[in-house]
């Protein structure tokens, strides 16, 4: 039912699309002002929740330490895990670049096997490790794919990763690897949580709806290039492209409402971004357990809202027992008052001779 | 309620999630998975919020009358004070990855089990109080209000979470339910829904310096007993100073070894090594009966109460002059000590960098702490050959060693436990990969969950470390299962009693003082007084 529902959301935004710019025609709303709005929550949004992440201080010094940790002592230093375990700020970087780039975490998955037994067994999953590294590469490519729309002249990195990126020429327009990648990526990604029960368990809503909106904005694109009549004319909607970033924007003729839907669908995405779970491409820069050198104790993490807290002294420990510890042997710093020292002493040295015993 | 035999347990155990959605699912507080309520006595005695009488059983918890509002201000405070808990609150994508890596869902299949779900019990709060997406869309947005269902769910889940930080091993993001479930055992603490288990020892140890609540007197008392053992079985008595001014170090452990076997055969391991180190070396070393615990139960209550207790370590240090600080083996006292000790309550001005007065090792990397592990210490003497061995001693014993949580996820303490134990013994085994090290399992009842009444989870919970330890005793004929953590000895000697008998728990500093050759000494038993190796016939 989440899934329906989602599923439900997204195709209502594509018909907003359609009505509105392709059968009302309202093409400046949807290609300036839409977007425009969208990248501007986006931004701003984005860099709110940042600065709100930001603004918590990092009070202790909490990494999770994945491997062997730096030096303890000399002889386990050539087993030192530099990457899990970092002891330094360089190390964290190299820790965070194989996080972010290479989602190491996630390299390390397992699944549980429950045998008959008791037996259990762990067995490696990289599945979803390679699927989510398929889509969030082919993404990060398509989104600089697009910058030829809006250079010109178009830098020669972007006309490269363009030609790379159809070198197979199959179909014309030729094909682009990455298209048909992320739609495997994505049909993965939504299988897995429609078919694996637990994953399906812990689904909601805001899992799905992403899901489908990037779907819908991949589909829509293909679309546009290579299905008769959904085709776009390309130099119009460049037009407008330039346009957005020069700031003058102008709404030229000849753009059809295929194009209207993908742009729409993205501005949602945009406007969504900053409020959702996708957050989740700027914080994993801040998260604490990865993001700190595992040095605490060589090193004194300062905590900015330290406050003292009482604590039961040693002074009110021997007050409270000073007695006893003398019966015992104990060393004290203040004497025993003469008045005590009688009755109950007798009994703790009759203690002591029967455990001699 | 009787805990189930094994195998009926373990055949209960399924994974498939149930038919309604987690949010609509009824709570159930089951017999054998909770842990009973605080006494108000435990609470009044260190100053904490709304002690009552109350049961969890019980429909009325008996809260204070403005609880939610209590509870969302104390998160709203947090969310402002801790970056953890507000990235986390916000950034899970919710792939799964951390689903089936926790002991406790691996062993019961309960699917609030899973990490992501424990954590989405107070994202749900989060999103459905404190933003606006969650205040307008509701369930939609996975946002819930927070009432009493969803506080009796929290407080069920949270006391099911041992804090051993393996999902947050697997996260792409690090997300660390640990964290999670400290902060939001907190808050439970504001309402006075703390458990006996943990309350109690962190009142006794805030008045008597220990979670035992021993006063002085039979601190040591115990201490001596175990001196008495180590005559019988060495023929030599150790003679440990308490509270001792100007001595050169002060040693802290868990006060559970001095009290309870198998903990009191590693308590007694230390008290061989310190004598050896007197006699051949003049090591001077003093035990202190205030500051007499080295766990931290206040880790598990807020991190204020962890503060309060800790702070002791660095006042009796200061108080009795000692240039450093030695720790016994313990868990999540390591992680409070490396991770958060200085911060909390340091810097120590007044104790050294930990110089190995034997060695003259420099321990550098605790340089700022000023408090080593005794197991680097130890590894650092055998590097140096400095204690005279005889490993074979320990030939009865084919060993595997179960990392604990703590040292290794928070520690990167991997390496030397495993040099220690080579040195002292012949048939060293480690469980498969993927079981140890960072992602070793948890005992099964860590963060304060090991009383007895909650037997049925415990088992559940150490069900992947039992399952391991059973491979190798399959393929090694392992028998002794050594750690590092006075709760691993008791948790695990339970749990292996359950799932695997013929296996024995032990601290390594126990087989470390087996394999002691101590001058004068005069053996024929190991410290559990069973004959050694060769020696069973006279």
């Amino acid at each position: 039912m989440k899934a329906i529902y989602s599923l439900i959301l997204v195709v209502a935004l594509i018909l907003i699309a359609i009505v509105g710019a392709g059968l009302l025609g309202i093409g400046y709303l949807f290609g300036v002002i839409i977007p425009y709005l969208a990248v501007l929550v986006f931004v701003v949004g984005f860099v709110v929740r940042v600065v709100s992440w930001g603004r918590s201080p990092v009070p202790f010094r909490i990494p999770t330490t994945c491997g062997q940790a730096r030096k303890s002592l000399p002889m386990f230093k050539d087993k030192w895990n530099r990457l899990d375990n970092p002891g330094t700020k360089l190390g964290v970087v190299g820790r965070m670049f194989f996080e972010i780039v290479l989602f190491r975490s996630l390299f390390r998955n397992t699944r549980v096997e429950m045998h008959q037994g008791p037996h259990i067994a762990y067995s490696s999953s990289k599945w979803l490790w390679l699927f989510a590294l398929m889509f969030h590469f082919t993404f990060l490519l398509i989104f600089l794919r697009h910058m030829r729309f809006f250079t010109e002249p178009v830098p020669g990195v972007f006309v490269m990763m363009d030609q790379m990126d159809s070198m197979f020429q199959i179909l014309t327009p030729a094909l682009y690897l990455s298209s048909v990648l992320i739609l495997v990526a994505l049909g993965y990604l939504l299988l897995r949580r429609l078919l694996v029960p637990t994953v399906r368990y812990i689904s909601q809503p805001a899992d799905y709806f992403p899901l489908f909106l990037i779907i819908g904005i991949v589909i829509s694109g293909m679309l546009m290039r290579y299905i008769g009549v959904f085709k776009t004319d390309l130099m119009p909607v460049k037009e407008l492209a330039m346009g957005l970033v020069q700031f003058s924007p102008t709404v030229p003729d000849g753009i059809g409402t295929t194009f209207y839907v993908h742009l729409f669908l993205v501005s949602v995405l945009l406007i969504y971004f900053p409020f959702s779970k996708l957050m989740h491409l700027g914080g994993v820069f801040l998260s604490p357990t990865r993001n700190l050198p595992n040095d605490s104790r060589e090193k004194r993490h300062v905590n900015p809202w330290n406050y003292p807290v009482k604590f039961h002294t040693y002074e009110a420990y021997e007050d409270e027992n000073r007695k006893a510890m003398v019966e015992a042997g104990l060393p004290v710093e203040k004497p025993l008052e003469e008045e005590t020292e009688e009755t109950s002493g007798e009994e703790a040295s009759d203690d002591n001779a029967e455990k001699k015993e | 309620m009787a805990t189930p035999k094994p195998d009926i347990l373990y055949r209960n155990i399924s994974h498939k999630p149930p038919a309604q959605d987690w949010m609509d699912l009824p709570l159930e507080i089951k017999p054998g998975r909770y842990c009973y309520s605080v006494d108000p006595s435990a609470l009044e005695a260190v100053g904490m919020p709304n002690a009552r009488v109350w049961n969890p059983l019980d429909e009325d918890w008996k809260l204070p009358e403005n609880w939610r509002k209590t509870f969302l201000d104390g998160m709203k405070d947090r969310l402002e004070r801790f970056r953890s808990f507000k990235v986390f609150m916000d950034i899970c994508v919710r792939c799964g990855a951390c689903a089936d890596k926790c002991h406790y869902f691996i062993g019961s299949g309960d699917p609030m089990n899973m990490p992501v779900l424990r954590a989405e019990l107070l994202r749900s709060v989060y999103r459905g109080e404190m933003t606006k997406a969650g205040q307008i869309l509701g369930r939609f947005a996975g946002g819930r209000e927070l009432n009493e269902h969803v506080l009796k769910q929290i407080w069920y889940y949270y006391y099911q979470c041992t804090e051993c930080r393996r999902c947050s091993v697997f996260c792409p993001y690090g997300i660390d339910q640990a964290e999670i479930t400290i902060i939001g055992r907190e808050l439970l603490n504001l309402l006075g829904l703390q458990t006996e288990w943990i309350g109690k020892p962190v009142a006794n140890c805030n008045r008597l310096g220990n979670h035992l609540g021993l006063p002085p007197h039979t601190f040591k008392d115990n201490i001596d007993f175990l001196c008495d053992d180590i005559e019988e079985a060495i023929g030599i008595r150790p003679q440990p100073t308490f509270n001792k001014k100007g001595a050169e170090i002060l040693f802290i452990t868990p006060s559970g070894d001095v009290f309870a076997e198998p903990g009191i055969f590693t308590c007694m391991g230390y008290l061989v090594l310190f004598h050896y180190l007197q006699e051949e070396y003049g090591f001077d070393i003093t035990w202190s009966t205030y500051a007499s615990e080295g766990g931290n139960f206040g880790f598990f209550t807020s991190h204020e109460m962890m503060k309060k207790l800790n702070a002791k370590m660095y006042h009796e240090a200061e108080r009795l002059g000692v240039k450093w600080i030695l720790g016994g083996e313990c868990g999540h006292m390591w992680r409070v000590l490396h991770q958060y000790m200085d911060t909390m309550n340091g810097p120590p001005s007044f104790l050294e960098v930990p110089v190995s007065p034997i060695t003259g090792t420099r321990f550098e990397h605790a340089a700022s702490t000023k408090m080593i592990h005794i197991v680097e210490f130890v590894a650092d003497l055998m590097k140096h050959k400095k204690l005279n061995l005889d490993k074979s001693r320990n030939d009865h014993l084919k060993v595997t060693f179960h990392d604990s949580c703590n040292p290794s996820r928070g520690m990167g303490f991997l390496e030397e436990p495993r040099y220690v134990i080579n040195k002292v013994c012949n048939n060293f085994f480690d469980m498969p990969e993927g079981t140890i090290r960072e992602q070793t399992f948890c005992c099964g009842a860590g963060s304060g969950l090991n009383p007895g009444e909650n037997e049925e989870l415990r088992m559940m919970g150490g069900l992947p470390r039992a399952n391991a330890v059973r491979f190798v005793r399959e393929e090694k004929g392992v028998n002794m299962l050594a750690n590092i953590c006075a709760i691993d000895r008791a948790t695990l000697s339970a749990s292996m009693d359950y799932w695997v008998p013929e296996v024995s728990v032990c601290g390594i500093h126990e087989m470390v003082a087996n394999a002691l050759i101590v001058p004068g000494e005069d053996r024929q038993t190991d410290l559990r007084g069973e004959p050694l190796p060769g020696k069973e016939d006279e």
